[in-house]
């Protein structure tokens, strides 16, 4: 009973936060809307007994990503508006009528897959705490993929580098930034 | 109540909707910046999903599948804000005349042939 008032409020909130994050009027309430709809799914990932998912959703999601958005955000000037004028008339047309077909058959799917499965629970692999269960999995089975994510990390920062490195000025660069 | 007895497919369901949400954000929106903010709200969908059948199925695999999603969103955020950005470094200044424009509106996305 108790899980389902917080299943049934933190649905409300994520649902209402994305769309506010869709229908928002400039960037930075769309990134609020976010940082809202992040925390709400941290709440559904304690309802699924996910408790080291929910600490890391809200430290590195809602904390170090959604800061870098806003960031950039900032960065860019908020005072401009956001362009409407629509050059792909067709794109706009047809993706609404797309969006609800997916909707419809994602549901579809869901309903045949799982309206009748039940929770088979992780009383037993949480039995010793749900970061050792994780730890274990990911230091034994899923060792090779971690080591990777340590890779894809390091080409990640220094591809930022290199993206985010100004030229060393040469005179034409010079004029663009003068301009 | 049935209503109030949470069901895996109600996890599933909501994860639909989040994506889809996050799918009409991508199609919709001009700004990069928001288009993103959409893979955001798509990836975090599917990290639910990912957790809900990690409590279907009683093991802890799915978890950590989600956990590696949160790792590669965190790479690509990097990736992709620097990308925004050095596009507006090269597309920002307001042309004379113009009124302000969208810096980051993805009509933009010439400036990438250079």
């Amino acid at each position: 009973m108790a899980e389902g008032v917080v299943f049934w409020l933190a649905a409300i909130a994520s649902i209402g936060s994305a769309v506010f994050m869709f229908l928002a009027r400039d960037a930075v309430r769309a990134a609020l809307g976010l940082v809202m709809n992040l925390f709400a799914l941290a709440v559904l990932f304690v309802l699924l007994d996910a408790h080291f998912l929910a600490a890391v959703q809200v430290i590195v999601y809602a904390g170090a990503i959604m800061v870098l958005f806003l960031f950039v955000i900032m960065l860019l000037g908020v005072d401009r508006a956001d362009d409407l004028t629509e050059r792909l008339k067709v794109q706009s047309w047809l993706a609404v009528p797309l969006v609800f077909g997916l909707v419809a058959i994602t549901y579809l799917s869901v309903r045949g897959a799982a309206a009748t499965t039940e929770f088979a629970g992780l009383d037993e692999a949480n039995a010793s705490g749900n970061v050792e269960g994780i730890g274990r999995l990911l230091f034994n089975e899923y060792l090779f993929p971690f080591e990777v994510t340590s890779l894809l990390l390091i080409v990640a920062a220094v591809g930022a580098l290199v993206i985010g490195k100004r030229r060393r000025a040469s005179r034409t660069d010079r004029e663009d930034e003068d301009a | 109540m049935s209503f109030f007895q949470v069901q895996p497919s109600h996890f599933l369901g909501l994860a639909a909707i989040l994506f889809a949400t996050g799918t009409a954000a991508v199609l919709l929106r001009k700004n990069a910046l928001r288009i993103f903010m959409g893979i955001e709200l798509m990836l975090n969908a599917v990290n639910l999903t990912l957790v809900t059948f990690a409590k279907i199925h009683g093991g802890l695999d799915g978890q950590v599948l989600a956990f590696f999603v949160m790792v590669v969103a965190a790479a690509e955020v990097v990736v992709g804000l620097g990308i925004i950005v050095a596009i507006f470094r090269r597309k920002g200044r307001v042309p004379a005349g113009a009124t302000a424009v969208d810096a980051a509106s993805v009509d933009d996305v010439s400036a990438l042939k250079g």
